[in-house]
This record gives structure tokens, C-alpha cells and sequence, in this order.
């Protein structure tokens, strides 16, 4: 039975009191120990950013990887060894702005992990910089007169790249947060949490307060259909998605499932090999 | 004669690569030795490409003749190219409908020129575009080989498409055998010494084998040329062994992906060239900081920027050597045959799971695309040697919450655990860590990590780190990669006139064998170091790791074309 002793580091996480990662952190913790999966069977990737810190505080087999290449990283590993259970962690800037190609890219492959991205509308540990996610307008150190831009819509990027699990969470709400982290884990596919998760040093903006008052409930949202793609793209206009829940789930195949006969069953992670004669002819066959 | 250069061209889409396919297939078979090159000119009006076969009834052979014995020309430009680079006593045939005749002043007086109606003969079994079956007729008619062979082969090549198409091709081939039979044309036979069985392929080919063998069960790539062929191939046999071989959006993601599936224990790699080895710098830093084992081959082309994208460069080395920020482990393998690029694969999975670091495969464009004769892959050669693994019962002994992945030893290379082993998580991060793998900005862990990094990979060996042949008292010639068949024959042509002449070809370009080097050098009274890039990378290398500047003499080429012997020969009489 994994515990949640197995799962905790003995290392106090370097972010600010009150910063949102805090909860993304216990809530990866406590459903891993709900799953009763065990740390050796867990792989946790993440970005760079304060948030990419976070892979750090767990124990697992864990990896810091590049600012913007984590979920690069983590197909990589699922690939390798479907048995473990992968999860990839990153910031805004990490995965929608330096790694938004790999975002697009890791949805439509389906490769079967998690993905959650704290998203605090901004660079936190670059110290206040305007983040693709950060609104028109909002005045930040490298958009002293606001923000010239229009900001991503990661939802509606996810769900025209094909990810078939899309849900959106907050951190100041732990239980539908683990409850979707759950779900997401649970979920065969590329599973896309995007969380609310406020920056309280840098985002004067968007705070936990705002986030309380304008944020819906998709779960108790009566007659809403997740399975239903185009009631999902008008539910993040309708509400300028300002929503938590589950937004999208979709089944379908994914990557390994989708590759030639024989991929994967023999990735040799752990064994040694040999060619065989038979193996051999077969390889040199078309040079000789 | 003991060899032969056949030299055939058109436009693309011509059907040369055909031709060269079933020739080089059936002199194989027969046991004769071969190298083969295909040119794409893309300085010339509709896209001429030509593909120059030598053929060696003994000796291996490691590059292109410098002169063509037999010339089939299909379009202008391969008279152009080739009318001053043939060999005495010559056999030329070109087709009237595309070539010119009154264009040809200033072909060799000794050449026998002959106007076959490839275009005309082909027309006659159906369709044009068996030209290139005409001119496999009249080469096996010419050469004076037996034409059961060259059929077999057709029907072989063709078979799938049904018999009718069979019978055309085989038709087309007979009007060309049939053709100059009757003129009564014929060059001297070659007949090969022996008959063993042999594999001819190239240097893109030869990696894939040797990764397959060597226990690579994970790709990623995306298409680049020369390196394409690398992806394309894996992805067709990967399945057949249990492997998976993904084509990523780009090249930050296919070396990410590799580094990722090596962090889960499977060996991986990824291939690339030029501009794909600028964007994978980061993570070749990641691999060296975190130390997971990564294999990247770099099919060096053409450079900077878009460069010359179907020419030959060796202008990479100095990104394989630096590049990336700061200071990482690294080694840079570097095969010079197509047989060496099979087996370096093995050795390359080996070190990179020995060493915990990045492994550069400094292959070239035209070692990757030309094709070479080749032993049998000899499987025995592949022992896949795994690095300090630990094992499940040594975990359970020790029974620590995080495993000490980057622990201290006298070797300074860790015990490495792999996800799903109890007891052996551990945090693996591009920022300074300590034992653990937790950050630390402690300075005397720093310091300790940083050569522990930088200073396991002394031992390294390759075993031949540096090919030597010939005693090289006057002239010593050094180079890598697949100049090393111009600069053998240069050396054999300087012995022939009483020279001294002798080769030191790197194959381990890092860490660098100096030592050795040194030694070389040292007793040379001539040292000349041969590349394809304008500044001399391999030379300058040299100059930081040997003590006697003066005597290094670099030759160098940047214009996209490649070394022959005499460039060699010329350069070392004009430094005299
Ligand atoms: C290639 C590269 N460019 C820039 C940086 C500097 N950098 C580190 S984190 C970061 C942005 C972090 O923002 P986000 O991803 O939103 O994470 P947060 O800190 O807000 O959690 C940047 C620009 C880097 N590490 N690597
Ligand atoms: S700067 Fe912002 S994102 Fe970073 S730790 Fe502090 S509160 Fe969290
Ligand atoms: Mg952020």
C-alpha cells in the first residue's frame, strides 16, 4: 500500500507562502496514494519555472527538465515503459508559450499521461513578466503599459489539438482539484488539467479573491455534456473560461496503441539482447 | 584491370538511382568490391543527379575513382561535369534526343563515343521510361557479364507490379544487351577474386543496423537531409524488434523524447544534421548535467544556416565539441567506412551507458549516403554492456527513500536506478544537486560534482582511437570521417613514388586521444590535416592538444565538392 509518507520529500518547497503550487503539489501527492500507485511506479516531468519546481517535492522518479520541454520529455518516458504512470508539470510560460508546440503536438499524439499546468498568468520566477495567459491589458514589468497582446486560450488550443481529457481546476478548491488530477490519471489518453493557480507575488490580477467570485462550477452545471466538443468550445466563450470541472473527455486510441504491430513490446529497459541468427538474416536480408 | 568506374546520369526522375540499385545488387553478388555515390547538382537546370559506381574485383574500396572508365549520359550536364574526369581509352554513350552531339569539342581524343538510342529502344517495349533498363543492357553487354543474373534482379525488382511489366523491363534490357553486342562494343572483363557474401549499403543504412543490434529500442527524428533515411529506415524494422521510432514535430522534441525514454532504462537516440544539432544544444547540456545516457548522430552537411544542404561539410565538429552553455561530459565517436558506422553504434549505446553522458555519432554526408561493400554483420560484436546498473536485491539491501543516484565514487560514475525499481527514485535536474539530485548551490559540492561530471570521461577508449597505417616519416595525413578514402589513396600514390607517407585517421574525436597524437606527429617531418570546412576544425583541435604548431599544414574544402587523392598529392608537392 503506497502511503503518503512514501510520497513526501524532506524538502521545504522554495516558493512564497500562499503561492498556489502548494496545493497542486499535495493534491498530486494524495491521489497518487488514493491510486495506490507506488513512487517507484511514478514518473513525475516538469518544466522550468517556479512551478516546475514541483517535481522536485515528491518523491518518485522525478526530472527537472528544459523551460518549455517537459512534455517532450515525458512521452518520451511513457513511451518507453507504459507501466509507469507519468505525470508532466509545468508553468504558462513553460507549456503555452516556449513549449506550446510540444502542448499541440503531445495532445493530437494521445500519448497516455497527465499533464497540469499551474497557471498563474505570468513568469513567477523570472521575477513579474507578462505570460501568454496574462490578460489584455494587465500591466506587468515587461508590459509596464499593459499587456499589448491577446492572451492563449489554452482550452480551446487543447481541444483543437485533440486532447481527449480536458478539465480545469483551482487551487483554491483542493477537492474538485484532486478530484480532476483523479480523473486525469485515470483518464487513457492525454489528460490536460489546466489550474488556476495564483502567483500572490507577481499577479495583483488575478487573485484567489478573483478567482472565487467569477469562477462556475462546470460539474454541477445541469444538462452540460462532456463528451460533446462543440458544447465544450462554447462553454469556454460562454463563460471566457472562467470554469472549473471537467470540460472534454473523449476515448480514443492512443499513440502506442495506434503503432505498427510489435512497438513497444520489447524496449528492452532493463535486459540485455542479443540478435539472434533468425533476427539477423532478417535485418541484412535487404543489403546483401 | 582490376577495377572499373561506370558513371551514369540524367535528370531526376530518370530512373538512375534504378540503375545503380540492380547493378550494385548484382556485383555484390558476385562478390565484387564496391563504392558507390550518388550526386545531386542542384546548380544545374532540371535537377541532374548522377550516380558513380567504382567497381573493385579485390580490394576494399573507400571512395570514388577519380576518373570514369564507362559514361552514360542521358542529359547535357552529365558531359559537362564529367568530360575532363575520364580515363584513357574511355567508352562514352549518350542519347541524341537529350544530348547534344556539337556540344562535345572538348572530349578526350581517345574516348570511344557512341550515340545509343536509349530513349528510342525503350519506346519500343512501351514506354520511355525504361531508358535506364536499356542502359543496364548495354553496361552488362559492355562488361560482358552473364545476363541471367541482371534478369533475376528485374524480375525481382519488378515482380510485385505484375508480369506484363516484368516482361517490358526485361524486354528494354535485351534491346540494350542486344545493342551493343551487335556493334561488337566491349571494355575488358573484371572478374572478382572471390565470392563471399558481402553487404553493400550506406552509412544511413549501416547505423540502423548497428542501433537495432546495439539494443536501441527507441527513436525519435525529424527529417532532415542526410539523416531522413535514419528515421525512415527505423521505422520500418523498429516494430519487427519490439522498439518504437516516433517522427516529432521538431528536433527540440525528438531529443527531449530521447532523453526521456533513456531516463526510463530503454536505449535511445535520435538523428540529425546541421540545423537540427543547433536546436538540440540545450538538451545535449540536460544529458550531460542530469547524466543520462543519449545517442545523437549528426550526419554533417553543408553549413551555416541552410547551408549546402545536399553537400558534403565537416563543419559541425566544433558544435558536437561546444556547444551547449556551460561545461558538460561528452564523446564524439567518428566512423570513416560504412562498416565502421554499423559497429560504432554498439560502442557508441555502450559508452553512453557506461559514461552517463551524450555520444556524438560525427558521421558525414557522404559517409551516410554512399554506399560501400561490407562484412556480414558480425553479431558478437554487440555486447550490450549496461553500465552500473544496480540491482533489485542490492536496492532492497540498502532500503534508502531516495537513492543516491549521483553518488561520489573513485570512479566518479554513479550507480544508476531506473524507474519501477523500489528503493531507487531519485530527483534527476539540470540545476546543480548533490547526491540525490536536490538542488544545492553549495560551493564545495559544486566543485566536486563539476569534475566528477567533467572528468569520468578520461578513461574513455574506443580501442582504435586513432587508425594508423603506413610509417608516416615524411608526411603524415590526418583527417575523420569518410575522407579517409581520398587520404589512403593519396598515401598509397606517395609510397608508389618512394614517399614515406602514412595516415592518422581520429575515430575518437573526444575526449581527444593526444597522447597518441603527439606521438605521431612528432615523428613526421610533414603533417597535413585534410577536412571539408573553411576553418580547419579538426586542425585546430589538434593545435590545442599538440605541441608542434608549425608542422601542421591545413587543407581544407568548403565548396561543397570532395577530397580526391590528387587535391592531396598537389597540396603536399606545392608545400615543398
Ligand atoms: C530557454 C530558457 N529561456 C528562458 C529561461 C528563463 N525562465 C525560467 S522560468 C521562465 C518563465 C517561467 O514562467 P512560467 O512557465 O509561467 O512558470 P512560473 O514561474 O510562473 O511557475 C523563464 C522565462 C530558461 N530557463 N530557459
Ligand atoms: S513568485 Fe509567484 S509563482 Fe513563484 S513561488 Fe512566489 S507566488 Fe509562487
Ligand atoms: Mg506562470
Amino acid at each position: 500500500m503506497a502511503t503518503l509518507k512514501d510520497y513526501r520529500m524532506d524538502i521545504k518547497p522554495n516558493w512564497c507562502p500562499g503561492c498556489g503550487d502548494f496545493s497542486v503539489l499535495a493534491a498530486i501527492q494524495k491521489v497518487a496514494v488514493n491510486l495506490n500507485i507506488e513512487a517507484e511506479d511514478m514518473a513525475f516531468i516538469s518544466g522550468i519555472g517556479c512551478s516546475g519546481r514541483i517535481s522536485g517535492y515528491v518523491n518518485a522518479y522525478t526530472m527537472h527538465t528544459m523551460h518549455g520541454r517537459a512534455l517532450a520529455t515525458a512521452q518520451g518516458v511513457k513511451l518507453a515503459n507504459p507501466d509507469l504512470h507519468v505525470i508532466c508539470a509545468g508553468g504558462d510560460g513553460d507549456g503555452f508559450g516556449i513549449g506550446l508546440n510540444h502542448f499541440a503536438h503531445a495532445a493530437r499524439r494521445n500519448v497516455d499521461l497527465t499533464y497540469i499546468v499551474m497557471d498563474n498568468q505570468i513568469y513567477g520566477l523570472t521575477k513579474g513578466q507578462m505570460s501568454p495567459t496574462s490578460p489584455q491589458g494587465m500591466e506587468t514589468k515587461s508590459s509596464p503599459g499593459g499587456n499589448p497582446e491577446q492572451p492563449i486560450n489554452p482550452l480551446q488550443m487543447a481541444l483543437a489539438s485533440g486532447s481527449s481529457f480536458i478539465a480545469q481546476a483551482f487551487s483554491g478548491d483542493v477537492k474538485q482539484l484532486m478530484s480532476l488530477i483523479e480523473q486525469g490519471m485515470q483518464h487513457k489518453g492525454f489528460a490536460f488539467i489546466n489550474v488556476f493557480s495564483p502567483c500572490v507575488t507577481f499577479n495583483k490580477v488575478l487573485t484567489y479573491e478573483y478567482f472565487k467570485k467569477n469562477l462556475v462550477n462546470l460539474d454541477e452545471k445541469e444538462g452540460y455534456d462532456p463528451s460533446n466538443r462543440a458544447m465544450a468550445f462554447n462553454m469556454v466563450e460562454e463563460t471566457g473560461s472562467m470554469f472549473t470541472g471537467l470540460l472534454y473527455k473523449q476515448e480514443r486510441k492512443t499513440l502506442t496503441e495506434s503503432l505498427p504491430k510489435g512497438s513497444g513490446t520489447n524496449m528492452l529497459t532493463r535486459d540485455t539482447f542479443i540478435l539472434d541468427d533468425i533476427m539477423k538474416e532478417k535485418l541484412i536480408s535487404r543489403y546483401v | 584491370m582490376e577495377e572499373l568506374t561506370i558513371v551514369i546520369g540524367g535528370e531526376q526522375g530518370e530512373g538512375i538511382e534504378s540503375v545503380g540499385e540492380i547493378l550494385t545488387k548484382v556485383l555484390s553478388q558476385k562478390g565484387f568490391n564496391l563504392y558507390g555515390f550518388r550526386n545531386f547538382s542542384s546548380r544545374i537546370k532540371g535537377g541532374h543527379s548522377d550516380f558513380n559506381l567504382r567497381v573493385s574485383s579485390g580490394r576494399e574500396i573507400y571512395v570514388n575513382a577519380e576518373r570514369a572508365n564507362l559514361l552514360i549520359a542521358f542529359d547535357q550536364a552529365t558531359i559537362d561535369l564529367y568530360k575532363d574526369q575520364m580515363a584513357a581509352n574511355s567508352i562514352i554513350l549518350y542519347d541524341s534526343k537529350s544530348v547534344n552531339p556539337n556540344n562535345f569539342a572538348d572530349l578526350p581524343e581517345d574516348a570511344l563515343i557512341i550515340e545509343a538510342p536509349f530513349q528510342q529502344l525503350a519506346l519500343e517495349c512501351g514506354n520511355s521510361i525504361m531508358k535506364n533498363m536499356v542502359a543496364i543492357g548495354m553496361i552488362c553487354g559492355l562488361n560482358q557479364h552473364s545476363p541471367m543474373e541482371f534478369k533475376d534482379v528485374i524480375k525481382d525488382r519488378f515482380s510485385k507490379k505484375g508480369i506484363k511489366i516484368v516482361e517490358m523491363n526485361i524486354e528494354a534490357f535485351e534491346k540494350g544487351h542486344d545493342f551493343v553486342k551487335e556493334k561488337g562494343l566491349y571494355s575488358i572483363p573484371l572478374v572478382p577474386v572471390t565470392d563471399s557474401r558481402k553487404m553493400f549499403l550506406s552509412g544511413n543504412e549501416a547505423m540502423v543496423i548497428g542501433a537495432v543490434a546495439a539494443g536501441c529500442r527507441f527513436m525519435a527524428g525529424y527529417p532532415i537531409t542526410p539523416a531522413s533515411e535514419i528515421l525512415e529506415n527505423l521505422i520500418k524494422i523498429m516494430p519487427e524488434y519490439g522498439g518504437i521510432v516516433v517522427q516529432a514535430e521538431d528536433e527540440l522534441c525528438s531529443v527531449a523524447m530521447a532523453i526521456g525514454a533513456s531516463f526510463a532504462g530503454t536505449r535511445a537516440m535520435t538523428a540529425t544534421s546541421g540545423p537540427g544539432v543547433s536546436l538540440m544544444q540545450e538538451a545535449v547540456g540536460l544529458s550531460g548535467a542530469v547524466e543520462i545516457p543519449l545517442v545523437i548522430i549528426d550526419t554533417q552537411r553543408g553549413g551555416p544556416s541552410s547551408g549546402l544542404a545536399t553537400k558534403m561539410e565537416q563543419s559541425d565538429l566544433t558544435a558536437m565539441l561546444g556547444g551547449t552553455h556551460g561545461e558538460i561530459p561528452r564523446i564524439i565517436i567518428s566512423p570513416s567506412t560504412i562498416q565502421e558506422a554499423m559497429y560504432d553504434m554498439g560502442t557508441a549505446f555502450n559508452l553512453a551507458e557506461q559514461y552517463q553522458c551524450p555520444v556524438f555519432i560525427a558521421a558525414d554526408l557522404v559517409l551516410a549516403t554512399s554506399k560501400q561493400s561490407t562484412e556480414i554483420l558480425d553479431t558478437r560484436k554487440f555486447e550490450m554492456d549496461r553500465g552500473k546498473r544496480v540491482t533489485d536485491e542490492d536496492l532492497l539491501l540498502q532500503e534508502a527513500k531516495v537513492f543516491d543516484r549521483f553518488a561520489f565514487t573513485e570512479d566518479y560514475i554513479s550507480p544508476r536506478t531506473i524507474p519501477g525499481q523500489k528503493y531507487g527514485t531519485h530527483h534527476a535536474t539540470g540545476i546543480e544537486h548533490g547526491e540525490t539530485g536536490h538542488p544545492t548551490e553549495d560551493p564545495i559540492n559544486r566543485k566536486k560534482m563539476m569534475i566528477k561530471r567533467m572528468e569520468k570521461i578520461n578513461s574513455v577508449t574506443i580501442g582504435e582511437d586513432i587508425k594508423v597505417e603506413g610509417v608516416a616519416e615524411d608526411i603524415l595525413i590526418i583527417g575523420f570521417g569518410s575522407t579517409y578514402g581520398a587520404i589512403k589513396e593519396a598515401c598509397e600514390q606517395f609510397q608508389a613514388s618512394g614517399i614515406k607517407a602514412g595516415l592518422a585517421h581520429l575515430r575518437l574525436l573526444h575526449p581527444f586521444p593526444a597522447k597518441q597524437l603527439e606521438r605521431l606527429v612528432s615523428m613526421a617531418r610533414q603533417v597535413i590535416v585534410v577536412e571539408n570546412n573553411y576553418s580547419g576544425q579538426l586542425a585546430n583541435v589538434i593545435k590545442q592538444h599538440v605541441q608542434d604548431h608549425a608542422k601542421i599544414q591545413k587543407l581544407t574544402k568548403f565548396d561543397g565538392t570532395l577530397f580526391k587523392p590528387s587535391d592531396i598529392l598537389t597540396f603536399s608537392k606545392e608545400l615543398v
